[in-house]
C-alpha cells in the first residue's frame, strides 16, 4: 500500500462533459488502485465540501470537466479548504478554461493561434448577424472552425466549409455558451502534446497524432474507439517535434499551469505548431490522449497518477 | 520520479515511422451492424439529466413509487421461503404455464381471448421485439412503423438492418390511409414488407390513441395486403379515464402479434414481458427464445406471478392511472401557461408521454445542451425517426417527476425555447424539413 495515505478523485459534476468525467475518475481510481494507492471516487454534489471538511482526504485529484473542473471553480475551494490537490491553481484554471484570454496570452508569448475572433451571441443579435458573419467570412476565410469559448471535448464545435452553413453552425455553438470562437481552420497535422511535472518541471511526454476516419476529431471520433487512428509519438521529423514539444511546455509556463496540461495543435506543412487548445484538465478515459502519451512515454497511468499526488502532499506541506 | 525527462527524449526521437492504433484490435472484423453503435453528444448529455438538480422530462421511468414496496417485499421473501428451488432454477424456454396462464386473464380486458400454449413469456417485451425481427427479417426487408416511433424498437430493428418505412399519424393515431399508400409504394418497389409495427395505445412518443374505427381500417388494409401487425401494447391498461381500447389482436388472431409487458402495470425490475403470437409463428419464437436466454428468469415470473395472484394488481393499476393523470394534468396545464405561439402538442387520455413539437426554425437536438445548461432534460424528436425527421419535436415524460417539478420543468423548458427562438431569428437559420402528420399539422391543427 501508498503511503500517501487515503485520496479522492473527483468526476462527474453538472458541466456537459459529466459522462467524460466519470469515465476520467473511473480510469485514474482504478489505475490508483492497481499502484496500491487507497482511493475513492465521488462526485462534486451540494454535499461535497461537508464530506470533504468532516473527512478530509490526504489530497484530491479533480478530474471534473467544462466547467467547475476546469474553470477554477473546484480549485479555488481546494484552497479554501485548505487541501492539497493535483492540477493548476484556480487563477491560472479561469484564464486557461477562458480560450479567447488564453489565446490572447499564448499569442503575446510569440506562440501562433489561428486567426479568429471572439464574438458574443448579444453582439450578433444586436448588431445584425448576417452582415457580420459576411464580414467574417471575408475577413477570416473558409474554411472556418467555431467553437464555444469555453468548453471542451469538441462539444458545440463545427469546421464550416460553406458559408451557407455558418449560422447553423453558430447556433449550435451558442446552445453551449454566450461566447463563440470563430478561427481560421489551420491545415496540417492533428498533434496533441501533454505535460506533466511532478516536481522537477514541466516535461513534454511523446506528441499524439490524431486522424480522424471522418477527417473531424469531434465527440464520436474521440470517444469511439475505432473511428480514429492515433500516431505515438506523432509521425513528425525530430526538429519538428521538439518544436512541438517546446511550445507545449512554453504554453503550461506562460499561463501560469502546474501538474499536468495538454495543448492540442495543428502542426503546417512547414512544420509550425499552431496552438488550438490549452486543457487543465485532460481527459483520461480509454480514448484520451494523455493516456496515450504516458503509456507511450514507458509510464503507468497510476505511478503519474501517484507520482502527482505526491508532488501536491509535498507541495502543500512546504507551502 | 527520474522516468520523466527520459519521456521527453521519447518525444523528440525521430518517429516519422510511427505506428498507428485505432484503440481496438477488432475495429475490422465487427459485424455491419454495429456500424450504428456509437458515441453521442446526446447520451452524453444524458448523464447529466440523471442529477438531481436536473428536471429530466427524458426518461420514461415507471413511478414505482406508486408501489406498496413491502407488500412486494413479503411476497418475494415467502417466494423464496416456499418456492425457492423453483424460482432459483432454470425454467421452460416458453415461460412459466401458470404465468402464461395469468397473462391470459390480464390481456381480458382488452378483449383478447388468447390460450396459454400462444403465449411466450420473455425479459421485457423489448426482447419480444428483438426475437420477432430476429425470425422475420433479413437486411433490407421493409418494417412500416409510425411516424415518430418507440426509439427502443428503431434500435433493434436497426440492429438486424431492416429498412423502416415511417407512416403518418394525427391526433387520432395511425392515417390508414398512408398506410395504404406506404404498403403501394414499398410493393410497388419490388421490396417485401414484413410487419408493421404500432403502439396503438398511449402511444410512445406520441401520446396519441389510435381510435377504433381507425383499428378496424388498418386491420382491414393489412389484411388485404397480407401484412402482419405487430401489436404493443405496454400502456394499454393506463388510460386515466379507465378507458381499456379494444386491442386489435381482438379482432385479427391470425394476423397481429400481440407484445405486452408488466414493467408499467407493476415494474420494469422483473423485466418480464410476453408476446401472444399465431402458433406457427410462436414455435419460432420459443425456439429463437431458447437460443437467446435459455428460458426467461423463474425468479421474476414466479414473483409477478405471486403479485397477481396475492394482491390487488388491478386496484394498483388504478393507482397508476390516477399518480400518472395527475401528472400529465400538470404537464399540459404547464404547457398550454408557457408554450409560445407556433408550438403544439399532443394532449395523451393516458400512458408516459406528450409529442411538443416547436415553432418553425428550431432544432429540439440542437438545443439540448442549452436545455441541460439550464436543468431541464427531453428526449429530441430525430430519436424517434430513422430517416432524421423530427428535428423540431421533443418526446416529454410526465411519468416519473413530481407535478411540481413538470411545471418547473415546463418553466425552464419555456426560457430555453424563448433564448433559441431570439437566436434563430438572430441567425435565420433554417429548420430541417418536417414529415407532414403530428409535426407539422395543417393550419388549423396548429
Amino acid at each position: 500500500m501508498s503511503d500517501l495515505g487515503h485520496v479522492l478523485v473527483l468526476a462527474g459534476g453538472l458541466s456537459h462533459e459529466r459522462d467524460v468525467s466519470l469515465r476520467s475518475g473511473r480510469r485514474v481510481a482504478e489505475s490508483l488502485r492497481e499502484v496500491g494507492v487507497d482511493v475513492s471516487q465521488r462526485d462534486a454534489d451540494a454535499d461535497l465540501i461537508v464530506t470533504l471538511r468532516n473527512d478530509p482526504p490526504a489530497a484530491v485529484f479533480p478530474l471534473l470537466h467544462g466547467v467547475q473542473g476546469e474553470d477554477g471553480a473546484i480549485q479555488q475551494i481546494l484552497t479554501l479548504l485548505d487541501l492539497p490537490y493535483v492540477g493548476s491553481p484556480a487563477g491560472s484554471c479561469r484564464q486557461t478554461f477562458d480560450k479567447p484570454i488564453s489565446k490572447g496570452l499564448l499569442e503575446k508569448a510569440g506562440l501562433n493561434t489561428p486567426p479568429g475572433v471572439v464574438l458574443s451571441q448579444s453582439t450578433f443579435r444586436e448588431l445584425g448577424a448576417a452582415a457580420l458573419l459576411d464580414a467574417l467570412v471575408g475577413r477570416i476565410g473558409l474554411p472556418l472552425v467555431v467553437k464555444p469559448s469555453r468548453g471542451g471535448s469538441a462539444l458545440g464545435s463545427s469546421l464550416v466549409n460553406d458559408a451557407a452553413d455558418l449560422p447553423s453552425a453558430m447556433v449550435e455553438c451558442f446552445a453551449y455558451g454566450d461566447s463563440a470562437m470563430i478561427e481560421r481552420k489551420i491545415e496540417g497535422s492533428e498533434v496533441s502534446v501533454s505535460v506533466v511535472d511532478t516536481g522537477d518541471g514541466p516535461v513534454a511526454l511523446p506528441a499524439v497524432e490524431i486522424v480522424a476516419e471522418s477527417g473531424t476529431y469531434d465527440y464520436h471520433a474521440r470517444y469511439t474507439a475505432g473511428t480514429t487512428e492515433y500516431f505515438v509519438p506523432a509521425r513528425l521529423p525530430s526538429a519538428v517535434a521538439d518544436d512541438v514539444a517546446q511550445a507545449a511546455v512554453r504554453a503550461h509556463r506562460t499561463l501560469g499551469l502546474r501538474d499536468v496540461s495538454r495543448t492540442d495543435m495543428i502542426v503546417d506543412s512547414s512544420g509550425t505548431p499552431w496552438l488550438l487548445d490549452v486543457n487543465v484538465a485532460p481527459g483520461m478515459t480509454e480514448t484520451s490522449l494523455l493516456p496515450q502519451s504516458v503509456r507511450a512515454a514507458g509510464i503507468g497511468l497510476g505511478e503519474l497518477a501517484r507520482d502527482l499526488l505526491a508532488a501536491a502532499v509535498k507541495r502543500h506541506a512546504e507551502a | 520520479m527520474g522516468q520523466y525527462p527520459d519521456a521527453q527524449r521519447r518525444n523528440t526521437a525521430a518517429a516519422v515511422s510511427s505506428t498507428g492504433s485505432k484503440l481496438d484490435s477488432y475495429v475490422d472484423r465487427y459485424a455491419t451492424r454495429t456500424h450504428g453503435m456509437t458515441a453521442s453528444e446526446v447520451r452524453s448529455l444524458f448523464a447529466v439529466a440523471s442529477r438531481p438538480e436536473v428536471v429530466s422530462l427524458a426518461g420514461g421511468m415507471p413511478n414505482i413509487s406508486g408501489l406498496p414496496l413491502d407488500v412486494v417485499g413479503s411476497l418475494l421473501s415467502e417466494l423464496i421461503e416456499k418456492r425457492g428451488t423453483t424460482a432459483l432454477q432454470y425454467g421452460s424456454g416458453q415461460g412459466d404455464p401458470q404465468l402464461r396462464e395469468q397473462i391470459c386473464d390480464v390481456m381480458r380486458p382488452v378483449g383478447v381471448h388468447g390460450h396459454p400454449d400462444d403465449v411466450t413469456v420473455t425479459v421485457g417485451s423489448q426482447q419480444a421485439l428483438d426475437l420477432i425481427t430476429r425470425i422475420f427479417i433479413d437486411p433490407g426487408d421493409v418494417i412500416l412503423a409510425e411516424a415518430p416511433s418507440y426509439v427502443g424498437a428503431l434500435s433493434t430493428f436497426r440492429s438486424y438492418q431492416a429498412d423502416v418505412v415511417h407512416v403518418e399519424m394525427d391526433d387520432d393515431g395511425l392515417v390508414p390511409e398512408r398506410v395504404r399508400q406506404a404498403i403501394a409504394t414499398v410493393q410497388a418497389s419490388g421490396r417485401t414488407i414484413k410487419f408493421l409495427y404500432t403502439i396503438p395505445n398511449y402511444h410512445n412518443p406520441a401520446g396519441v390513441t389510435l381510435t377504433a374505427q381507425r383499428r378496424q381500417e388498418i386491420l382491414g388494409i393489412c389484411q388485404d395486403a397480407g401484412v402482419l401487425i405487430v401489436e404493443d401494447d405496454p400502456y394499454g391498461l393506463l388510460g386515466f379515464d379507465g378507458d381499456v381500447p379494444r386491442a386489435m389482436r381482438a379482432d385479427d388472431p391470425e394476423g397481429v402479434i400481440y407484445l405486452g409487458s408488466f414493467s408499467k402495470t407493476f415494474a420494469p425490475g422483473f423485466r418480464v414481458g410476453w408476446t401472444l403470437a399465431p402458433h406457427a409463428v410462436r414455435e419460432k419464437l420459443v425456439l429463437a427464445a431458447e437460443s437467446s436466454v435459455l428460458c426467461p428468469p423463474a425468479f421474476s415470473q414466479l414473483a409477478v406471478s405471486e403479485y397477481l395472484s396475492g394482491h390487488d394488481w388491478r386496484g394498483q393499476v388504478k393507482a397508476f392511472r390516477e399518480l400518472y393523470r395527475e401528472r400529465c394534468d400538470a404537464m399540459l396545464g404547464a404547457l398550454d401557461d408557457l408554450m409560445p405561439a407556433g408550438a403544439h402538442w399532443t394532449r395523451p387520455r393516458g400512458g408516459f408521454y406528450v409529442w411538443l413539437t416547436l415553432p418553425a426554425g428550431l432544432d429540439t437536438k440542437a438545443m439540448l445542451p442549452r436545455a441541460v445548461t439550464n436543468r431541464v432534460a427531453y428526449v429530441p424528436g430525430t430519436a424517434f425517426y430513422a430517416d432524421g425527421f423530427g428535428s423540431r419535436s421533443m418526446r416529454l415524460s410526465f411519468c416519473y417527476p413530481t407535478p411540481d417539478r413538470i411545471r418547473e420543468g415546463v418553466r425552464r423548458l419555456a426560457q430555453v425555447i424563448e433564448q433559441e427562438m431570439e437566436l434563430r431569428a438572430a441567425f435565420g437559420a433554417a429548420g430541417a424539413s418536417q414529415r407532414p402528420g403530428l409535426d407539422a399539422p395543417a393550419p388549423d391543427q396548429a
